[in-house]
């Protein structure tokens, strides 16, 4: 089994660093696209390989590219941008990539921004990972001082800067466009869409914003081709992902594996099954925001379009798993409190809606909540849904509230009829 | 006041970008790097700096999580209170520690040694559970870790 990804990063140990990478080929796909691909060859070749974006929405990278205006003037900058802001609660693949592979990354955006001819990437860092800041602050400058950043980048002509931007912390950075408004060094609201980034995005200027996962892979695809990216899934959506899965299972990790291996396998084979004394309830498949999948999904293979088949999203790829020990109500409420302290507070649905969700799902957990707060909660999951919102951050909190409801509903009339928590 | 040296860092983060008021988040970060905590004070002289309003440098200091507009402790505990943290437990470690230190989540002890706040996700799930004390990342945490893990912050 192949994982491009992940080969060079072992567990535990130090980052890969510039001449280790070099030693193994690094850089050296920069050089066949510099030197023999033109831009919008090296935009049809990640479009062909059907690249879907790693961050949780899986658009399709080279058509994200392709919007970008290629035929204005040349003065016109253009900008680039990781989206490394991982904070959706249970996701810890990007700061595997990071800190283990910086100049996969690097060497990555450096082909992109090229595909796009953008002047400027940023790579948006979450406040956290301070130990990821200095392996690519300490990467950067190394790929600078090699000439593979900065002015006329190995004699091609081409110029590129790039910065890291350490956040100040709040989950809505992650959404494109606020995303963009805190880059700006402003208040991480989302904009309006359309006009989409690719046309105005960072400083009203042509933007890609792509998630670390999908810009670790450009260079792999530059180098063996989008038949060979698409041979990589079971699926035929192309590619292996970075899995994880966290919660009570013997052995909580993240894995390089195939797009279409099912969630059983991912969660026996990989995680080692269940904690002993915890049985499996059910999980969120890609992160808090992901509606819950229980033990008859255990069959459902792990691919954007499979898993939204089932009735969730595969989302970030980092599964976290409830047992029987653990309260789903307090599991929901959990991540309803963290929807509901990280929303901008810009549209109604998501700004009254969350607070007012969280509270009924904190009362049912004391023993305090009533039964028509049932008919409430699905009430706002539906309200907070797709197409209500300004932006992806109610429905997606309204993900696993409203499967929750309808999974462990007897868990929650237990909790009103008996007014208190049965784990408790 | 802003100090020379606060100043010559915030320049800094001017040069890359197109207009001073983009910097905003760094000087923020930087006087907090600083002083610990933004001041009003503060607030007035980033806005100066940047040539934009007090209002427009409150409004983006009050939305981030990590700019404090209070002043904190010399030790700043985060404990992730996210969902695979609560299935590790996090709340027994956060009852022992605030125990310990006598305060609770947004307290500062009377000596000013510890500030407790919650964070959500560390990004460290599969070691939960997970806090960070300044700078500084540890998972895995069980009780027994706690006392000696505190004591290295004066």
């Amino acid at each position: 089994m192949e994982r491009p990804l992940t080969k060079h990063i072992k567990p535990g140990s130090v980052s890969l660093n510039m001449k280790d990478y070099i030693q193994l080929g690094g850089y050296g796909n920069l050089q066949k696209a510099l030197k023999n691909i033109a831009p919008a060859e090296v935009t049809a070749l990640v479009k062909a390989s059907n690249l879907l974006g790693r961050g949780g929405a899986g658009f399709p990278t080279g058509v994200k590219w392709s919007l970008i205006p290629m035929d204005g003037d040349k003065s016109t900058p253009k900008y680039l941008v990781c989206n490394a802001d991982e904070m959706e609660p249970g996701t810890f693949k990007d700061r595997y990539l990071l800190e283990g592979n910086p100049h996969q990354l690097i060497e990555g955006m450096i082909i992109s921004a090229y595909a796009i001819q953008a002047g400027k990437a940023y790579i948006f860092l979450r406040w956290a990972y301070k130990k990821a800041e200095k392996i690519l602050r300490e990467a950067i400058a190394d790929a600078y001082k090699s000439g593979y950043l900065g002015k006329n980048i190995l004699g091609s002509g081409f110029n590129l800067d790039l910065y890291v931007h350490s956040s100040a912390g709040r989950y809505m950075c992650g959404e494109e466009t606020a995303l963009l408004n805190s880059l700006e060094g402003k208040r991480a609201m989302p904009r309006t869409k359309p006009p989409f980034p690719a046309i105005s995005g960072l400083f009203g200027r042509p933007t890609v914003v792509n998630n670390v996962e999908t810009l670790s892979w450009i260079s792999h695809i530059v180098e063996h081709g989008a038949e060979w990216f698409k041979g990589l899934s079971l699926t035929p959506t192309g590619g292996t992902k970075l899995f994880g899965v966290s919660g009570r299972v013997k052995n909580p990790g993240t894995w390089e594996l195939p797009l279409g291996i099912s969630m059983r396998e991912l969660l026996e084979e990989h995680a080692g099954g269940m904690t002993p004394g915890h049985k499996f309830r059910g999980a969120l498949p890609g992160g808090a925001s992901t509606d819950f999948l229980i033990e008859d999904h255990l069959d459902v293979k792990l691919d954007f379009s499979t898993v939204a088949a089932a009735g969730s999203r595969l989302g970030t790829g980092t599964m976290i798993v409830l047992d029987d020990k653990t309260c789903p109500v307090a599991f929901i409420h959990n991540v309803e409190k963290f929807f509901a302290l990280e929303s901008c507070g810009w549209c109604t649905p998501c700004r009254e809606g969350l607070p007012w969700v969280e509270k009924m799902l904190a009362s049912i957990e004391e023993g305090t909540g009533k039964m028509e707060y049932l008919d409430l909660l699905n009430f706002n999951a539906k309200f907070m849904g797709p197409g209500n919102t300004f932006c992806a951050h109610a429905p997606g909190a309204a993900e696993p509230l409203q499967s929750g409801l309808k999974y462990f509903h007897d868990d929650f009339v237990k909790h009103i009829t008996d007014k208190k928590c049965p784990w408790r | 006041m802003l100090t020379e040296e606060e100043k010559k860092e915030i320049q800094e983060e001017i040069k890359q970008y197109p207009y001073p008021a983009v910097a905003c988040i760094d000087a923020l970060k930087i006087v907090q790097n600083h002083r610990g905590w933004v001041s009003d004070e503060s607030v007035r002289d980033i806005a100066q700096l940047l040539s934009i309003s007090n209002e427009e440098v409150d409004s983006v200091a009050t939305f981030y999580s990590r700019i404090y507009r209070k002043p904190v402790g010399r030790n700043v505990i985060l404990i992730c209170d996210s969902v695979s943290c609560m299935i590790l437990g996090y709340e027994s470690l956060y009852n022992y520690i605030s125990k310990k230190i006598g305060v609770s989540f947004g307290g500062t002890t009377s000596d000013g040694r510890f500030t407790l706040l919650p964070i959500s996700c560390l990004g460290d799930c599969d070691n939960a559970p997970v806090m960070m004390i300044n700078n500084d990342h540890f998972n895995r945490l069980t009780i027994e870790k706690i006392d000696e893990l505190l004591d290295r912050y004066k």
